[in-house]
């Protein structure tokens, strides 16, 4: 998507409706709203099984996470019922946290099929410390951080203007986070502040990640629904406190 | 030992013995059935001035008609030889009778690795007769460009019986691609092709083979390697153009300490195409390694896939690896891998794998902008896209080329 300069800072770039998401017959999302404007990172806190993936997954448009109620909105466009390529191509990107291996798949390759066009590979490459593996088979053999900069290489290949990313931290050693905190603050344009235009949802469960990359907004998800949004620092100390019960407590 | 004299006469009769035994695998052929008296075809000195066959054919086949990029090339028509010629020093190429009636030491090199009594098709090359190409690497000599041979059948109900002898003497390096193609309007056919690989002290061979055959089209390739002391022998096996039924299961013997052999396949299978495909490596001397690699892919048709790997000498290493992928319900695939041990100080494993494309891989690329079509068809290529170590660049690029055009009208 082209970047305009003079794009208001307050356009919504997705809104999240009402959002219900079954997965193999089971309901996990019972209603999610979220809103999220140029320019903006928001991350989403919550304990394991509470639908933080499955939002995810339901914002890329996966077939096997079913809406059956609410809509997603992109750009304005309505998207709920687009397939996941179309949604990339429209701009938005994921992380995948436990990506396959595609054997015979060069991550040379991919990262070509992610751009689509003309990219400076050897540079991006160079970047995040991946250079040796680019004549790789995608993701054969590679470490919890080889992953993670594989897949943000993939991303900056991409460009996407929404990033949703499932726990960048985990896995990763610090050396490592350092690497994968500077990829990210760049596909988010961190180093901009009036002319930003790219957006992330960031799955955290530690939120070291935040020590890297400044979010504006934070939602704590509990039982497939957003509890409670606000300061994600504010947020995160809470946690580590009172643990996710009080958080699930302070909505009734 | 017994002189050349004795030595035919063994062989026919070897052979006439064998005249009716059928292969251990694969349908059983009745060779009555074929009647073709092959065509005459004109010799041309140049590649270009071959006559009796269309240069897209040959192109078709893999034979790049200018040579260019190539040490030396020979084309079979049928059972006729009408071109061949080597343009690097160091390496030779002859017809296989010629070459009997150049060197009285020939015949040594003949049914050795394979014999002649295998089954009914190696009786039948040897009884009725055969040409093909004698290809010699001279000791030390390494060419830099692959030797190209094409083995055309242009007449219908014709019976090609090939015998090739592939001599790679200490410390040389050869490469050679064999395309093997048939006229379109070859109805049916039956192509025997005999071919024997001797790879001497420290030499190296690498061999590709891409067949493009036509739906009326049996083969029966017969084809052996014997690998002295530090020899690699590297053997690729393309095919993805249908055929009425293929059956081969060439074994390399590794008789010399360190030596190497690797085998790949990569077979795809339409409606109506069965395919039993092998691939045997004997180690039988110390530090010896092999590698069987296959790719199998069925759009309809019906796969058997096998491997044997036989460690008979210490500190041998071995791996076989069988994939299979069904596209297409209709036909099926069977993977066989077989390891055997005789002494305990060997490392020899193996793995097998049959069925679908996973759902999530087709997603993963879908994610990234690939439509659920375009992700299906990277991830088959990537399934076929056996990266063969060892190969020179020039090679391997080519390869990769030949690889792409076949696939294309493939898939």
């Amino acid at each position: 998507m082209p970047e305009r300069e003079e794009e208001p800072r307050d356009q919504v770039v997705l809104e999240v409706r009402d959002l219900h998401v079954e997965v193999e017959g089971r309901e996990i999302l019972h209603g999610v709203d979220l809103m999220i404007k140029c320019g903006e990172t928001h991350v989403l806190f919550g304990p394991n099984g509470s639908g933080k993936t499955t939002l995810l997954m339901a914002i890329m448009g996966f077939p096997r996470y079913r809406v059956t109620r609410g809509r997603i909105i992109f750009a304005g466009e309505d998207i709920t019922g687009l397939d996941p390529h179309l949604r990339a191509q429209r701009g938005i990107g994921i992380m995948f946290q436990r990506p396959p291996t595609i054997r015979g798949l060069a991550l040379r390759d991919m990262v070509r099929l992610c751009a689509g066009g003309e990219i400076d590979l050897s540079a991006m490459a160079e970047e995040i410390n991946l250079v040796d593996f680019l004549d790789r088979d995608v993701n054969y053999g590679f470490s919890g951080g080889e992953i993670k900069r594989s897949e943000l290489l993939q991303l900056l290949a991409q460009d996407p203007r929404l990033v949703l990313l499932d726990e960048p931290e985990s896995g990763v050693d610090m050396e490592n986070l350092q690497l994968v905190g500077r990829a990210i603050r760049k596909l988010l344009q961190k180093d901009r502040r009036r002319t930003r235009t790219k957006c992330g949802l960031i799955i955290t469960h530690t939120g070291y990640i935040l020590d890297y990359v400044e979010a504006d907004t934070g939602h704590v998800m509990c039982d497939g629904r957003i509890v409670c949004s606000g300061n994600p620092r504010e947020q995160l100390e809470g946690i580590r406190k009172f643990g996710f019960e009080e958080c699930a407590r302070c909505t009734r | 030992m017994a002189s050349p004299e004795d030595r035919i006469r063994e062989l026919k009769e070897r052979a006439m013995r064998a005249a009716g035994k059928p292969a251990p695998y694969g349908p059983d052929i009745d060779l009555s059935q074929y009647s073709c008296t092959p065509q005459e075809c004109a010799y041309a000195e140049e590649l270009s001035d071959i006559r009796d066959v269309d240069p897209e054919e040959l192109a078709r086949s893999g034979v790049d008609i200018t040579g260019k990029g190539r040490s030396g090339s020979f084309v079979q028509l049928d059972n006729t030889i009408v071109h061949r010629r080597a343009l690097e020093k160091g390496v030779e190429i002859l017809g296989t009778t010629e070459a009997l009636r150049k060197y009285d030491w020939a015949w040594e090199y003949f049914w050795n690795v394979v014999q002649v009594d295998a089954d009914k098709y190696t009786a039948d090359v040897e009884l009725n007769g055969y040409e093909g190409y004698f290809i010699r690497a001279l000791p030390g000599s390494r060419t830099v460009y692959p030797l190209q041979a094409c083995l055309y059948i242009r007449s219908p109900r014709l019976v090609q019986r090939v015998h090739n002898i592939i001599i790679a003497e200490e410390n040389s390096e050869l490469h050679i691609i064999t395309g093997c193609a048939s006229d379109h309007r070859v109805d049916m056919a039956l192509h025997l092709g005999v071919s024997e690989f001797y790879v001497k002290r420290n030499a190296k061979i690498t061999f590709t083979m891409i067949h493009n055959w036509v739906p009326g089209m049996d083969v029966r390739p017969r084809s052996g390697a014997v690998v002295e002391e530090g020899g690699v022998f590297l053997s690729n096996y393309i095919v993805m153009e249908p055929v009425r039924s293929l059956q081969l299961y060439p074994t390399a013997r590794l008789v010399g300490e360190g030596a190497v052999a690797r085998f790949n396949s990569v077979l795809v299978a339409r409606p109506g195409v069965e395919m039993d495909v092998g691939s045997r490596v004997v180690l039988s001397a110390p530090r010896c390694s092999a590698e069987v690699v296959s790719r199998a892919i069925t759009l309809g048709g019906s796969i058997v896939a096998r491997g044997h790997l036989r460690g008979e000498a210490e500190e041998v290493k071995a791996h076989l690896e069988c994939r299979g992928l069904i596209l297409e319900e209709g036909g099926g695939m069977l993977a066989i891998p077989e390891l055997e041990a005789t002494v305990p100080n060997v490392d020899m494993s193996h793995e097998a794998a049959v069925g679908k494309i996973a759902q999530e891989e087709i997603e993963y690329l879908m994610a990234r902008g690939l439509s659920e079509e375009e992700a299906t068809a990277t991830i088959v290529r990537g399934f076929l896209n056996v990266r063969i170590e060892g190969l020179p660049p020039v090679l391997e690029r080519e390869i990769q080329r030949m690889m792409e055009i076949s696939q294309r009208s493939a898939l």
